[in-house]
């Protein structure tokens, strides 16, 4: 109880310095917390986002811009594969679903994806979910209609009735409008996937728009896959991407994300010896900030001592004044936390789409406070060694 | 029998101008403080009263000679027993009176309790309305007068049911009339709680309220001179 009225009393006399100093342990702990939880929570979220699909054939390329491309509406296409592929693929008694995508165009923008109806009526984009309309009705046919993912629609502004003409090309330039005009006829309900930043058109829509190749009309620029078994996807792997030379099978979609997270690991690293970094400084920022008020504390320590104080409770109460500094400063890091996580969280799924839980249990809350704590109680060791060794007598004055 | 028997106490520092040899500032033979006796040392500044106070609560370790406090042998203990033993036996009232600023009245007594035989909240109040300031409570020290400020001293140096109550020029920071009055208090509150007092003083009115009073440069056989 002593303790801790002391400690209490120590930190309410130095309020600024101990307010600055919790400040620099929240905005570090908070720092390392976030860093850790967006680290694990977009690798997990990442490597399981796969709307529904096992696989995606594409052309020969690189598997990840495949998968970027095909099931993140990121990347080019690799290019373009033959309507007689993709009738193969979707005949194939391995497959149980093959949906094919062209892609080429952008509404100020956000991706334009031509696609089947198929897509939104028969395929569970996760487990017991479908893709489903918030108002409106799907297009039919081949006519010149559009779908809205939720997000787009959204910063599009667009509403079911509203009409657009496409920009060519999958960035964004408005000398390059499509004469084309799409009606809006519904507008999809989130659904917290990719699928949400994307402008739906039938797939006869992106094949014969004005100024695309018309030799081209009937490729496809990628096929999303829902295999029977995941054994036939071994042997789909090894037909197209060992014994043939035309085309990419992109198969587990997670694996390929997972490559990805491996390849761009050093940043990862890079970013997590920089939180530790803040760690450290910020865990330094203790030592400094009760050493440099040892000065002024002697005389309260001595007086302490007079009136029966050990050294060792004199020692104790500064690596516990070092340790609540670090308790109020990670109890305020949860907040920083928060803010970093949400703000995260906000502009991934404004770039990609892909909404990660910023609140969802992590080790790091765990782990991270605990280290934090712990290193401002190490740091509290040498101020508290400086008070350990006050001359009592020398800090009473004056002498007579 | 004896509360305090002193016997051949030196206590010397380096030379502060750097000459060879050390400064003896202590060098008393024999000295002895009966239970409840209220004794006065009369000493000028710069005397050794203060480092004489000192050796006697254990806030300083003699170089020879004995401290006997309450049957303990002081200077036979460590320093976490001589500390033990200052939280449970002595009270300690300094002339600048050494509040700590960053505690209320009443936490400063509670913690002069604290470290012996623990913090009684009642006694801490109790003791504050004796000396005058149970409306003070919740005051810090700054919101004090220095009177005030010594009476919350006295309270402090009384709340551990000390059997020794050091006090070091408790008046010196005070005017006369304020002054006599924390003295009438201090010498009051201890015979009371059944407390010994030993004042060092140099003021010659504080001395006079004294029956016991011993002359510091005669008991204290140091001086000034250099001892090698």
């Amino acid at each position: 109880m002593t303790l801790v009225l002391i400690v209490f009393r120590s930190l309410r006399q130095h309020l600024l310095s101990t307010v600055v100093t919790a400040l620099s342990v929240a905005l570090a702990g908070g720092l390392l917390m976030a860093v850790w939880a967006v680290k694990t929570q977009a690798q997990a979220t990442f490597a399981q986002t796969n709307t529904g699909f096992d696989a995606v054939l594409g052309a020969r390329g690189s598997k990840l811009q495949l998968v970027l491309n095909a099931v993140f509406h990121l990347e080019a296409s690799p290019g373009n594969l033959a309507a007689a592929d993709y009738e193969y693929i979707r005949k194939h008694p391995a497959v149980r679903t093959a949906i094919p995508i062209a892609v080429g165009d952008n509404l100020r923008g956000f991706r334009i994806v031509g696609t089947l109806p198929a897509l939104f009526t028969d395929v569970e984009y996760a487990p017991g979910k479908k893709f489903a309309l918030a108002s409106g009705r799907l297009w039919t046919g081949d006519a010149r209609e559009a779908v809205i993912g939720s997000f787009a629609a959204e910063r599009l502004g667009l509403r079911t009735g509203d009409t657009f003409q496409p920009f060519h090309g999958l960035v964004y330039d408005e000398d390059h409008q499509h004469a084309e005009t799409y009606v809006v006829t519904g507008i999809l309900e989130s659904s917290n996937t990719p699928a949400d930043r994307v402008v739906w058109i039938p797939l006869r829509g992106v094949q014969t728009m004005a100024g695309h190749d018309p030799r081209a009309a009937d490729d496809v620029s990628a096929v999303l896959i829902k295999l029977r078994s995941p054994a036939a996807g071994f042997s789909l792997d090894m037909m197209y991407n060992k014994q043939g030379n035309r085309l990419t099978f992109a198969y587990p979609i997670g694996a390929v994300m997972a490559e990805l997270f491996g390849k761009i690991g050093w940043f990862d690293r890079v970013l997590a010896l920089i939180a530790y970094l803040v760690a450290v400084v910020s865990a330094g920022g203790v030592v400094v900030a009760i050493y440099n008020s040892m000065s002024a504390r002697r005389r309260d320590i001595a007086i302490l001592r007079a009136l029966g104080a050990r050294r060792r409770t004199i020692f104790g109460a500064v690596v516990l004044e070092a340790t609540a500094l670090g308790v109020l400063g990670m109890i305020m890091a949860f907040a920083v936390y928060g803010v970093i996580v949400a703000v995260v969280a906000a502009v991934i799924r404004a770039e990609v789409g892909v909404v990660i839980t910023p609140f969802a249990a992590n080790a790091v809350m765990g782990w991270a406070p605990a280290g934090m704590i712990l290193l401002c109680a190490l740091g509290g060791l040498l101020p508290a060694w400086k008070a350990y060794r006050t001359d009592v007598a020398a800090h009473l004055a004056p002498v007579s | 029998m004896s509360l305090l028997s002193i016997v051949s106490l030196k206590k010397s520092y380096a030379s502060p101008d750097g000459a060879a040899g050390r400064q003896v500032i202590v060098d008393v033979p024999a000295f002895s403080l009966a239970a409840g006796q209220q004794v006065a040392l009369r000493g000028e500044s710069g005397s050794g009263k203060t480092t004489f106070l000192h050796l006697i609560a254990g806030i300083l370790s003699p170089d020879t000679g004995t401290v006997v406090l309450a049957d303990r042998e002081l200077t036979a203990l460590s320093e976490a027993g001589r500390d033990r033993l200052r939280a449970e036996t002595i009270g300690y009232i300094f002339q600048t009176f050494n509040l700590l600023q960053g505690y209320t009245c009443l936490e400063n007594v509670l913690l002069g309790m604290a470290f012996g035989g623990g913090a009684d909240r009642k006694r801490a109040i109790a003791l504050l309305e004796r000396v005058g300031l149970g409306e003070r409570l919740h005051h810090y020290p700054r919101q004090l007068s220095t009177g005030q400020q010594q009476r919350v001293a006295v309270a402090r140096a009384l709340a551990n049911r000390p059997k020794l109550v050091l006090a070091d020029e408790p008046t010196g920071n005070l005017d006369r009339k304020h002054g006599r009055e924390a003295l009438a208090l201090i010498r009051e509150t201890c015979r009371e709680q059944g407390a010994a007092l030993l004042l060092v003083s140099h003021d010659e009115d504080v001395l006079a309220q004294f029956e016991d009073v011993l002359d510091f440069a005669a008991l204290n056989r140091a001086g000034t001179e250099a001892a090698s």
